[in-house]
């Protein structure tokens, strides 16, 4: 136990920690009074909601303090169950059945590339090697009908759950620099893009007049997007410069396209949810519906704020 | 602890959980206790370790699934299997033609309080699509007059492992449950009624396109 105590970093994650823990007891308080004082309103699903953001905190917290190894697997994990929601989501052909069991095995390879830090094959694994493997495997069956919409959703499914968000674990491998470790900077990722999904729910509920997309999320409002945007600013400027190597002037630009692409990443999601017609993902999380209703930001983020990272600074 | 529940709480539930993770409607509508029949469409032989820990452990020793004998006794390492880890009750299919009664166990396990997992349609068939159900859960009917007969509608499964598949592809499944069957004593009714509440129970999920 003790080393695991030494190994929780210092000073801003733990305040970082501190702080979101108290921020969610006080959203805890503030349901249970919302309940009670509105019995005419029906807050299950917004309680049901906040104690799914417990639960996911502290898995999330302990999994980026324990080590590298577990915060990558616990990463793995995640694209697993977001890929296997995709694939359970889309119409699949009875003939692809082996082709899905080559694309699940993208998961651990696409870590293990992160772990062993072979930037290279992280790169261009799944735009190029499992571009070119499963139209392959698809061949080998010789089935034709329908070849395009299987190969392209399959691929497509491939790059958001497992391609995009691994390069949240490869934040993990950047250098140390300027005190900030791997796990800071996902810490920074994470917060940013999750409180940035809360600020923009919840200034739609408060505010939200206005539709911005209403034939692809009829709950998404211009006051939301403008008040969560705002927030999620202010929150950047806030953190940045305890978290990640950005000066001022790069927060300035991250505080604007970070809440920008989590909204587009959460608004692609939506489109593909209602196409097939359904409301949520899965129903793994209580209150959030299922995991890839919950990364689907982080999605656009992750990539985009590691390759500004990556560019600026390593 | 039994063999059986050990299997379940170290193997089955956490292999079900990564590979199937089950999403499971109204399980307030399980039976809370024996006798009750368990009755679900067929698709894969994860059905039955999915119906199955869709109990908790203290009751796994009395949840048992109906299963033909000539397939799951037939050799020494499955017959063990099937006995000493699953719990079957053996069903002898064309038994009636010998004259014998082939769902004599099923009976003796309903009149000892099991919790009687059952699969109208006789066997796994075409992944997905539902069969005739045969006029056997007629006959259990029948005889347990006082037994609540639940319909359990399962999708999913037969995608993760087909009939003839050997290495199970990773899906999310459902289980939707159902109220217990209203009774007729008239066979086609019966049937009838049961199928209808398979496809009604369908009817509450939304499941993409699979051919």
């Amino acid at each position: 136990m003790n080393e695991v105590l030494e190994r929780i970093p210092r000073g801003p994650v733990l305040y970082v920690f501190a702080g979101v823990l108290g921020l969610l007891a006080l959203s805890t308080i503030l349901g249970a009074l919302l309940a009670r004082l509105r019995p005419d309103k029906d807050f299950r699903e917004l309680n049901a909601r906040i104690r799914s953001w417990w639960l996911m905190a502290v898995v999330f917290m302990l999994a980026i303090l324990l080590s590298r190894a577990v915060s990558l697997v616990f990463m793995a994990f995640l694209s697993f169950l977001a890929l296997k929601e995709y694939l359970s989501l889309i119409p699949t052909r009875r003939a692809d059945r082996s082709v899905l069991l080559w694309a699940y095995l993208a998961v651990p390879l696409q870590y293990l590339w992160v772990w062993v830090d072979w930037y290279g094959m992280f790169i261009i694994f799944i735009p190029v090697y499992m571009f070119m493997l499963i139209p392959v495997r698809m061949v080998l069956h010789g089935q034709t009908e329908g070849f395009l919409p299987a190969a392209g959703t399959l691929h497509w499914g491939l790059m958001t759950t497992v391609f995009t968000l691994s390069h949240m674990a490869y934040l993990l491998q950047l250098p140390e620099k300027g005190g900030a470790a791997g796990a800071s900077l996902v810490l920074f990722l994470v917060l940013v893009t999750q409180l940035n999904d809360v600020a923009q729910y919840t200034w739609g509920k408060l505010f939200g007049r206005h539709k911005v997309m209403p034939t692809v999320s009829p709950n998404k409002t211009y006051e939301g997007l403008l008040g969560g945007m705002a927030t999620s600013f202010l929150l950047v400027l806030l953190l940045a410069p305890h978290l990640t190597p950005l000066t001022r002037n790069e927060s300035l630009v991250a505080g604007f396209f970070l809440p920008l692409a989590g909204f587009l990443g959460d608004v692609s999601v939506s489109a593909i949810k209602r196409d097939i017609g359904v409301k949520d993902a899965g129903s793994l999380i209580p209150g959030h519906g299922g995991v890839l209703d919950r990364v689907n930001s982080l999605t656009f983020t992750a990539p985009l704020f590691f390759h500004f990272l990556r560019f600026l600074h390593f | 602890m039994s063999l059986k529940r050990l299997f379940f709480a170290l193997l089955v539930r956490p292999f079900l959980l990564v590979v199937t993770g089950t999403n499971v409607r109204h399980a307030e509508r399980l039976p809370a206790r024996g006798p009750a029949l368990l009755v679900g469409n067929h698709n894969s032989h994860l059905d039955t370790v999915t119906l199955m820990s869709l109990f908790p452990g203290r009751l796994l020793d009395s949840v048992r699934p109906a299963a033909a004998a000539d397939y799951f006794l037939k050799s020494g390492p499955l017959a063990w299997f099937s006995r000493n880890l699953i719990g079957i009750i053996p069903v002898t299919r064309g038994g009636r033609a010998a004259g014998e009664d082939p769902l004599a166990g099923v009976s003796a396990a309903l009149e000892a309080g099991t919790i009687v997992i059952f699969f109208p349609e006789g066997t796994r068939g075409e992944p997905e699509r539902l069969k005739e159900i045969r006029s056997g859960i007629f006959h259990l009917a029948e005889r347990h007059a006082s037994v609540p007969i639940v319909p359990v509608f399962l999708h999913g499964l037969g995608k993760a492992l087909p009939k003839g598949a050997f290495l199970p592809v990773p899906f999310f499944c459902d289980v939707f449950v159902g109220e217990p069957l209203e009774r007729s004593s008239e066979k086609d009714a019966f049937l009838a009624g049961l199928k209808a509440r398979f496809e009604a129970l369908r009817a509450e999920g939304t499941f993409p396109e699979w051919e």
